[in-house]
């Protein structure tokens, strides 16, 4: 019976997987990320901007190497790395060569992992990695491998513009780190360590702590802490609605100066925080959308919030990551030849609507870029997120930023 | 000293919150028999409905309505679902609850989408109720307590001192004999089924606006209902009062001081080891209490059920 | 109280057939003949993955099924045993000179052992007793083990959990394990070990004392078991077996990361195995097929996976306690009376346009899912390899006729199938 059981459904299994395998007249980008469960959200708007990327940049404007279209196909990994590896093995099954992946760096590892050795035994099937958010900085320095590309600024570049605010401002001596509890949380405290300590000797760190990721109902103790330190800034590197948690706690019970983040725009978060976050959530990123960098920008924004009202453009870099990859492919003059576009890749520069260049390093794959300080507000806003009247304004840029930034990778082209 | 009264006050929060939970669970379970899983995603479903209200009518006519909506839900869940599943024992039922769980955090998704809710502190409440020394205490909190506090007297004085409450005693340990004098047992477990949930909606109201109005929020508070209970006692009101303030005031507290693994080694005659890069149990010399400060209820519970397995309040079986 | 969670015998759905003493050797022949043929149908290294994973899964379950099926405990925290032995099979994985010198194949056998280990100290404490106890310890050792896993570095690796490569093991019979096919032949072949080693398990005296305990362990104290020693017994089997398809996880992703640890997935392995039917020894093996088909497959399909899912699930616990396993097995008083013919036309007639009356209701629901959250101006949709516009009149009329016909019909003609089946069922008459 059981046997019945299993063909029955294997077949139907293969017919579905096969159905899609047959073609390949358009050129496929696997995105792979979460689009169910607790992360779906930020999945979901990752998709969009994806597909909205491929759409409006590439497709509308004839397609690649004379007219093949760009399409992005979703895939859930349910943000579970052994789901992320069942779906990479499908999309190469597919003939895609092309894999987009950003949300969670421990998905990204598993994945870069999974690739190189994927590359290594089958060498007729390469694929490309293509990291549009994974900012953990083991995955261009000792994690590094020929296929992966960052297109975001990694945790330490961002520190160190965080830091380069921080020590700017002269009213702030008291630091405050907190963060989660697994490896970004902790890359966060050590970089804001280091890199406060290289820059400043009058800046002091009055707390540094770490708290259990997902699992914490009420910050309240936390901000307690926070107060009582007399802190005048804190950094954290929380995210999701531990972001949202932490933040509206700190405010809430007395504390009234910035909080240095990471991710704390988009996906509900910015309507979430509304009044309470103005003038004290301050991020670090690329891509300025508030005040728009140029008409072309402008007219990407509108586009897209034609087409999804509901969504935001809060990862400038998906944009960057789709145009970097059209340029190469056409520098490439093929698409199938994963080993050529990844050589066009490596080294480029590409003038981005959001302003300024960015530069993909050959020695690591690592994108340089502009990076901001953004802040929190309802003032000057020409792009809100979440349907509120708040949304990010940059307050302060550092070009290229973190351009000479050192790393252990020792990068291997394929023989 | 300031601060140590500032986390009484914090604690307390935190455990009504609790117990406002663990109160409607525990009374179903002595009960039923039923250990309901799906009990925090009623919480979450009184956060939601609360939030769509509160658009349109304001935050108090939420608080009226989305509990008696959450309670009807729960009766309606008891009465076609788990009444149909009880025939077949109680680990179906058990595990009925548990895909419930699932089915309503998809619902959830599916009706209101994945991203946070702006579910906010009504304005009237949003103030500083008093400060010690540079902590303030929102007013929203002292709101919190004495909700919670008004919803375990008034829950007392029914089950003791009414006569509805006398019945549902009655029926929580002789059910026949209840049926037998008349009673309508099934309608009185619809009942208590519904008032526990609607229990857990209002904790759903209150908390929404301070813990965020997510999908994941009954996911965060799931098991953490049940681990009250089991420290109190299954089937005890006052252990879920008792175990809930515990837990309360443990967690806050654990998180407020830095209580560090390697000074509570060294103060009882351990050394620190000289290298620690390469040592085994180097992450074991550096937990700090906030670090694990929420999965000590999960130790205090094994603990408990390995020494005392009824739990504090609970009675003694076999 | 504390002898409340546990499946109750009385009810035949639950209880965990003996079977008789003789084995038949017949249906293992032939799901080793299957195991060993589907790569020839299904040659695409994705589909052999999904089958990986479905392998994995069954270890698993009928490890898991050990305890609630067999001994009637109810875990909250098994996923811990597979985890703890995957993790320990990376280390080794990462000695590269022990790692040389051992043949990948013997892999997860160290994975069992090391299940098995952490079952062996949990249990001597959790198998005090059963019921809501045991379950209670589980669900907190299993928090706690999970808990630590990001905080316990050294050994978990945190959140990104830890990597080896397979291919460093000494070659067995010149087989590096390069490809995923080599390596499905490894997992089908430990599939088969390990389930014909569950089945005898169940068979010896140990085994069958579980079933006694679960159901009456007064009775069996009387008898001169020790009922504690029982349970311990076949805890200490299930986190073996558990650990086994831990060691079978590290090979096929060469990685294990928090997630096998926590408790979703402790959760999701007591729904695959209720989803099955705990009733019987084969019903996880299907629980897993369905279970991972409706995860990586149907979660292509489309983004409302978990929601059709929870769906499924919710309706097994109502209506067919015994899972998917106990309907088939329903059958086999009607086969045995040679009656079964009867029931294809009634089941012609309800329950396929039942079926076309569910997927009118599931195409309802996608259709307002789209219509919710699609994008503006993306007003096409795909569904049942047809393209239409969700933000028009017709297709909602249309898959609104076809729920309510098909469900219409479907009701119409159930008394006559219930009819059937009585029919069916009952001794004598004619035919």
């Amino acid at each position: 019976m059981k046997n019945i059981t299993k063909i029955g459904a294997v077949s139907a299994l293969s017919l579905i997987i096969g159905a899609s395998a047959a073609f390949a007249e358009t050129i496929k980008v696997a995105f792979i990320d979460p689009l169910s469960g607790p992360f779906a959200s930020t999945g979901t708007n990752g998709l969009h901007q994806f597909e909205f990327a491929a759409d409006y940049m590439v497709n509308q404007n004839g397609g690649l190497l004379g007219g093949t279209q760009m399409e992005v196909v979703g895939f859930d990994n349910k943000i579970s790395p052994k789901e992320s590896l069942i779906q990479l093995q499908v999309a190469i099954d597919q003939g895609i060569r092309y894999i987009v992946q950003g949300n969670s760096s421990g998905v990204a590892n598993a994945l870069t992992e999974a690739v190189d050795k994927h590359n290594r035994r089958n060498p007729d099937s390469r694929v490309l990695f293509l990291n549009y958010a994974a900012v953990d900085p083991a995955l261009t320095n000792d994690k590094c491998n020929f296929w992966h590309f960052r297109f975001d600024a990694h945790a330490d570049m961002k520190m160190d513009a965080v830091t380069d605010s921080i020590t700017s401002d002269s009213s702030i001596d008291k630091v405050y780190v907190i963060g989660q509890d697994y490896s970004f949380g902790k890359a966060v405290s050590a970089a804001a360590n280091k890199f406060l300590g290289e820059k400043s000797d009058t800046i002091e760190i009055v707390g540094d702590e770490l708290h259990p990721i997902g699992k914490v109902k009420d910050f309240t103790p936390y901000s307690r802490k926070i107060v009582a330190s007399g802190a005048n800034a804190v950094i954290t590197g929380n995210w999701g609605a531990d972001m949202l948690g932490l933040g509206k706690s700190i405010v809430e019970n007395g504390y009234s100066g910035p909080i240095y983040t990471y991710y704390a725009a988009g996906s509900g978060i910015t309507a979430a925080f509304g009044e309470t976050g103005k003038g004290a959530i301050r991020l670090v990123g690329e891509g300025q959308v508030n005040p728009p960098p140029s008409d072309e920008a402008a007219a990407y924004y509108t586009a897209f919030k034609e087409k999804y009202p509901d969504g935001n453009v809060d990862q400038t870099r998906i944009s960057n990551t789709i145009g970097m990859l059209a340029k190469a492919i056409e520098e490439a003059g093929t698409a199938d030849d994963v080993v050529a576009v990844a050589n066009a890749l490596a080294g480029m520069e590409y003038d981005t609507i959001w302003g300024g260049k960015v530069m993909m390093r050959e020695s690591d794959h690592q994108a340089i870029q502009d990076l901001h300080i953004f802040e929190h507000t309802n003032e000057g806003i020409d792009f809100p997120y979440d349907n509120s009247e708040y949304g990010v304004r940059v307050i302060k840029t550092i070009p290229m930023a973190s351009a000479d930034i050192e790393t252990t990778c020792e990068m291997k082209a394929p023989s | 000293m300031d601060l140590i009264l500032v986390n009484l006050i914090d604690g307390l929060v935190t455990g009504l919150l609790l117990f406002m939970l663990s109160a409607g669970l525990t009374l179903i379970f002595s009960m039923m028999g039923v250990l309901n899983f799906a009990h925090a995603s009623f919480y979450m479903l009184g956060a939601y409905f609360a939030y769509s209200i509160s658009l349109a009518l304001g935050f108090w006519m939420g608080l009226l309505i989305a509990p008696l909506i959450v309670g009807v839900a729960g009766a309606m869940v008891e009465r076609y679902g788990l009444r149909r599943v009880h025939q077949y024992g109680h680990v179906p039922e058990l595990i009925f609850t548990f895909g419930l769980a699932l089915l309503i955090e998809e619902l959830v998704q599916f009706i209101w989408g994945k991203n946070q809710m702006p579910y906010d502190v009504p304005d009237i409440l949003n103030f500083t109720a008093f400060a010690i020394s540079g902590n303030s205490i929102p007013a929203y909190k002292i709101f919190m307590i004495f909700i919670s506090v008004g919803i375990f007297i008034g829950l007392l004085y029914v089950l003791t001192k009414t006569r509805v409450g006398m019945i549902i005693q009655a029926a929580l340990s002789y059910p026949r004999t209840v049926e037998a004098l008349g009673h309508n047992v099934p309608l009185i477990f619809m009942g208590v089924f519904g008032v526990g949930t609607a229990l857990a909606g209002v904790a759903g109201v209150i908390a929404g606006p301070v813990l965020g109005t997510f999908p994941g929020m009954a996911f965060v508070l799931g098991s953490i209902v049940f681990v009250t209970i089991v420290i109190g006692g299954l089937g005890s009101l006052w252990g879920a009062l008792v175990a809930s303030l515990l837990i309360g005031w443990i967690t806050t507290f654990a998180k407020s001081y830095n209580i560090e693994m390697e000074s509570i080694l060294n103060g009882i005659g351990i050394a620190t080891p000289e290298n620690m890069d390469d040592n085994m149990f180097r992450d074991f010399w550096s937990l700090t209490s906030p670090q694990i400060a929420d999965i000590l209820p999960y130790i205090l519970m094994v603990l408990i059920l390995i020494f005392r397995p009824a739990g504090l309040f609970g009675k003694r079986t076999q | 109280m504390n002898e409340q969670l546990k499946t109750d015998p009385t009810k035949p759905a639950q209880r965990m057939r003996a079977g008789g003493m003789t084995l038949s050797l017949a249906p293992w022949i032939i799901a080793a003949v299957a195991m060993m043929a589907l790569p020839m149908i299904f040659t695409n290294n994705s589909a052999l993955t999904i089958m990986n994973q479905m392998s994995i899964t069954i270890i698993f379950a009928l490890a898991y099924n050990m305890l609630l099926g067999q001994g009637g405990m109810l875990s909250f925290g098994h996923a811990v045993y597979a985890g703890v032995g995957g993790f320990f099979c990376m280390h080794l994985m990462n000695m590269s000179d022990f790692f040389a010198t051992i043949p990948l194949p013997i892999l997860p056998l160290f994975g069992g052992l090391f299940g098995m280990g952490l079952a062996l100290i949990v249990g001597s404490f959790s198998t005090r007793s059963a019921g809501t106890v045991f379950a209670m310890i589980s669900l907190g050792v299993g928090e706690l083990i999970a808990a630590s896993s990001v905080i316990v570095v050294a050994f978990f690796g945190g959140e990104e959990g830890i990597s080896g490569d397979r291919t460093y093991a000494q070659p067995f019979f010149g087989v590096e394990f390069l490809q995923q096919i080599e390596v499905y032949y490894l997992t089908a072949a430990w599939v088969i070990i390990s389930a014909a080693l569950m089945y005898l398990w169940s068979r010896t005296p140990v085994g069958r004392m579980a079933n006694a305990v679960r159901d009456n362990p007064e009775r069996a104290e009387f008898l001169g078991y020790s009922a504690r020693w029982v349970r311990y017994y076949s805890f200490v089997a299930s986190g073996f077996f558990a650990g086994v398809s831990g060691g079978l996880f590290a090979i096929n992703y060469e990685i294990l990361t928090e997630e096998n640890l926590n408790a979703a997935s402790s959760g999701i392995i007591l729904l695959v195995t209720f989803l099955g039917g705990v009733g019987f020894f084969f019903g996880p093996i299907i629980g897993a097929v369905v279970f991972t088909l409706v995860q990586t497959v149907l979660s292509l399909q489309t983004e409302l996976w978990a929601f059709y899912a929870g769906c499924l699930f919710v309706a097994t616990v109502m209506f067919f306690p015994g899972g998917l396993a106990g309907l088939i097995m329903m059958h086999v008083p009607a086969v045995k009376l040679g009656k079964w013919k009867l029931l294809i036309m009634p089941y012609i007639k309800t329950l396929i346009p039942a079926a076309i009356g569910i997927l009118g209701l599931c195409a309802l629901v996608e259709m307002t899912f789209h219509y919710r959250h699609g994008a503006t101006g993306d007003n096409e949709m795909t569904l049942f390899w047809t393209t239409f516009d969700s933000h028009t009149l017709m297709p909602w009329l249309i898959a609104a006729a076809v729920t309510v016909i098909g469900i219409g019909i479907a009701r119409m003609t159930a008394p006559s199938l219930k009819e059937a089946w009585d029919e069916a069922n009952t001794m004598g008459g004619a035919s």
